[in-house]
């Protein structure tokens, strides 16, 4: 008996000082030599400052930019405390909250359905991407807003929508914040500012 | 429900297929210390390792002395992780200066990991520093995965051996599983990860000032994530670095990245059946539990993916057909760049295999989707099941399976040559017996304490008591997936909780060790004409029957009442 409790100790150190600092240490150090960026987040700086990461969602509210899904994470895309609804379908909560927000999606586009995951809060509260029958929806109001044909909006969106991968996993979806930069490089009011 | 959504269920299905066999006899092969080029290469530090740790490796354990090591060692780390959380604040490796975490929240979190649960009921980037996560939760990963892969070794080895007294060494045993198997597959799966997207950093939470609002600034939190994603899912374990867990895209960037988290989840425990095939050379009894196991999986995945595809029948508006680019389908909770098929697919596995890492938020999940992933939970834990645990648990309903045959033709009941007997059946009894009793029994009080029990719910109605019966089930099973709007982090439920964990592994290994030392002892008889066989279709039938009716009989009137009730009431237009 007395040798289990000695052996468990030892065995304890060992293996804390093993997997919980030699691996991931040593890991990290690898990881940031060869991948560099990813390792670091993804991030994507512009003049030398970060305006987030290509993979999580940030607001956009404004009619100029595409808008991202809506979050439940923290007070809305709170990037450090990601997380969902959690709100049952059959809570009225959230059926009254998908109401409204397919009721004022409706006025912006009529005639058109609204595209589900638009009204729907994402797993994460950080989903970056949405669907591109999402970003076709919201292309007449960014259009109108840059006074731009709703043409050039739908080309961007093809050339931005991302396929499965290899054909087969996942769906075909759009990054909301690169479709953005996007759009503001193009833009000649708002280039000067946002390229380096 | 789309024909690209079935198909990757069926090239996933096709990979769990061809891996098993491979990856279960190298797992036989380096437990058993059989792979000669191992010993060449790494034998030195092997030993070096128990000189250290005062491990006597020659030395065989029987059953007691088996248990009482995993025990022991067990309850050491759970306290070394109890006190790296209450001393994170003064401890490195914490650079956003995060505090301590309060008493009962570490010791629900140390059983938690102790136990492969991995239930949190924290936020992880507001709550636990760098250090805590690597080395307090992490280490967790590898070491309780190591321990349920070691157990139902020795339970294999029980049914193998005859006239032993003995079932292994498990010191012996755990450093193999965790220095030729969870090491080598993490490190080359976190920097796959990594290359994937996720982050590997030790840097602090970045700042960003945001496109649309400069003035606005997103903080950003990061942090070793790779090298904890991988053990999380090759382990079966499920804690998220971050509170979404796999539908954070930092741990789940791509749907490239979600196929490998899907498919490392039922990697080891599909393979286990290979192993127990092999060991006991009987392969053919390894693939009819293989296929009892798949046949209750593609049911599930039906289910879930099908009741996924429906759209809330109380949203007006939306579009209701779904597109070529757009899959019809409940999306309150889950990710686009998943959609529903992939989602549905990470669901299943998740609680199929106790693994409790999730995509997507099952609590918004639909009344019926919702039921299926706690079923799948409730049946045991034993479609595939966490590692270890999967196979050791399915060979419970094994024994069980064989017994009702044997009364069924009224001849002693045997399995692979070994007789089973009083003791054998009455320990398959209590581990049976333990696990509705504990869910049941902890569910039933938190419902009627409106104060401790009743107060944390995100959901009215039918769904609160499936909230709080998932809970109890996540724990007693040792899942770890939530239905995450019940707010557990209260000291009435962190406690209960951490006691359903220990009850869910420990009192559950316990008589399967016995089981192992029992039956390692025994004689083995030869075939004769009135063996019922364990490796042909029959079989597997009947195994599939007998978890199906243990856990439909035990728990079908508690799912009447939540899921079901919620289904109905829904579908006759009424919200609560």
């Amino acid at each position: 008996m007395h040798s289990i409790w000695k052996t468990s100790l030892r065995y304890t150190i060992f293996s804390f000082l093993l997997f919980g600092l030699v691996y991931p240490l040593a890991l990290t150090g690898v990881a940031e030599r060869l991948f560099p960026h990813k390792a670091d987040g993804s991030l994507i700086v512009r003049n030398g400052e970060v305006i987030g990461s290509k993979l999580l969602a940030q607001g956009f509210t404004s009619d100029r930019y595409f808008h991202p899904r809506p979050s439940a994470a923290g007070n809305g895309y709170d990037a450090a405390e990601s997380g969902a609804s959690n709100l049952a379908q059959s809570n009225a909560i959230l059926v009254h909250r998908e109401q409204a927000d397919v009721d004022k999606l409706r006025k912006e586009n009529p005639g058109v359905p609204v595209p589900e995951d638009l009204v729907t809060a994402s797993a994460s509260g950080l989903d970056p991407d949405i669907t591109p029958d999402a970003a076709y929806f919201q292309a007449l109001r960014v259009a109108k807003a840059r006074g731009w044909s709703v043409d050039v909006v739908r080309a961007l969106i093809a050339e931005h929508t991302v396929g499965r991968t290899f054909g087969l996993l996942g769906e075909p979806r759009v990054n909301v914040l690169e479709l953005n930069l996007v759009l503001d490089s193009r833009d000649p009011h708002k280039a000067v500012s946002v390229i380096p | 429900m789309t024909a690209n959504g079935w198909l990757q269920f069926v090239v996933f299905s096709l990979l769990i297929l061809i891996t098993a066999r491979p990856l279960g006899i190298y797992l036989e092969g380096v437990i058993e210390g059989k792979i000669g080029w191992i010993n060449r290469l790494f034998g030195k530090p092997e030993q070096l390792i128990y000189k250290l740790c005062g491990v006597q490796a020659h030395e065989e354990m029987g059953w007691k002395e088996y248990a009482g090591a995993l025990l022991g060692f067990s309850a050491v780390t759970l306290l070394a992780t109890y006190f790296i959380e209450r001393l994170q604040a003064i401890l490195p490796f914490n650079p956003q200066h995060l505090t301590s975490v309060s008493p009962w929240l570490a010791w629900n979190t140390s059983a938690s990991f102790t136990t492969n649960t991995n239930w949190q009921s924290y936020t992880p980037e507001m709550t636990m520093s760098y250090l805590t996560q690597m080395a307090g939760l992490a280490t967790h990963n590898f070491l309780s995965a190591a321990v349920g892969i070691v157990a139902a070794i020795a339970l294999v080895r029980g049914i193998k051996r005859t006239d032993c007294k003995t079932i292994g060494n498990f010191w012996v045993d755990i450093t193999r599983v965790l220095l030729y198997v969870l090491l080598p597959g993490s490190v080359i799966y976190a920097l796959v990860l990594v290359a994937t997207g996720v982050p590997q950093n030790l840097h602090g939470y970045v700042q960003a000032h945001t496109l649309e609002q400069p003035g606005i600034v997103q903080t950003i939190a990061e942090g070793p994530v790779a090298s904890q994603e991988a053990i999380k899912m090759l382990g079966t374990n499920g804690g998220g670095f971050f509170n979404a867990n796999s539908a954070h895209p930092y741990e789940n960037p791509t749907p490239f990245s979600n196929f490998l988290e899907i498919l490392s989840i039922f990697l080891i425990p599909a393979a286990l059946t290979c192993t127990l095939g092999s060991m006991t050379h009987s392969p053919g009894h390894g693939w009819a539990v293989f296929a009892a196991m798949f046949v209750l999986f593609a049911a599930g995945f039906a289910a879930v993916y099908a009741a996924e595809s429906q759209y809330n029948p109380m949203l007006r508006g939306v579009a209701q057909t779904g597109s070529a680019t757009a899959p019809a389908g409940n999306m309150e909770g889950k990710e686009v760049r998943n959609g529903i098929a992939a989602s549905a697919l990470f669901a299943t596995a998740t609680t199929d295999a106790s693994c409790g890492a999730v995509n997507s938020m099952h609590d918004s999940y639909t009344p019926l989707g919702g039921m299926v992933l706690l079923t799948n939970i409730l049946l045991g834990e034993v479609v595939f099941g966490g590692v270890g645990a999967g196979l050791y648990g399915m060979l419970i309903f094994v024994i069980l399976a064989v017994f009702i045959a044997g009364l069924m033709v009224g001849r002693t009941p045997e399995y692979l040559g070994k007789k089973i007997e009083a003791f054998d059946v009455k320990m398959a009894m209590l581990y049976v017996l333990i696990f509705p009793l504990a869910i049941l029994t902890l569910a039933a009080i938190y419902v009627i304490l409106p104060k401790i029990g009743l107060s944390s719910l995100n959901n009215p109605g039918p769904h609160g008591l499936s909230e709080i019966l998932y809970a109890f089930t996540s724990a007693v099973g040792n899942n770890g997936s939530a239905f995450a709007g019940l707010n557990a982090n209260t000291p009435a439920y962190n406690i209960a909780l951490g006691w359903a964990m220990l009850i869910g592994r420990f009192l559950m290994l316990v008589p399967v060790l016995a089981i192992a030392g029992n039956l390692a002892q025994k004689k083995r008889l030869p075939v004769s004409a009135g063996t019922f066989p364990v490796n042909t279709p029959t079989f597997t039938v009947l195994l599939i029957g007998v978890v199906l009716i243990l856990g439909a009989l035990t728990f079908f009137p508690v799912l009447s009442l939540g899921p079901i009730l919620e289904h109905l009431q829904l579908h006759a237009g009424h919200l609560f």
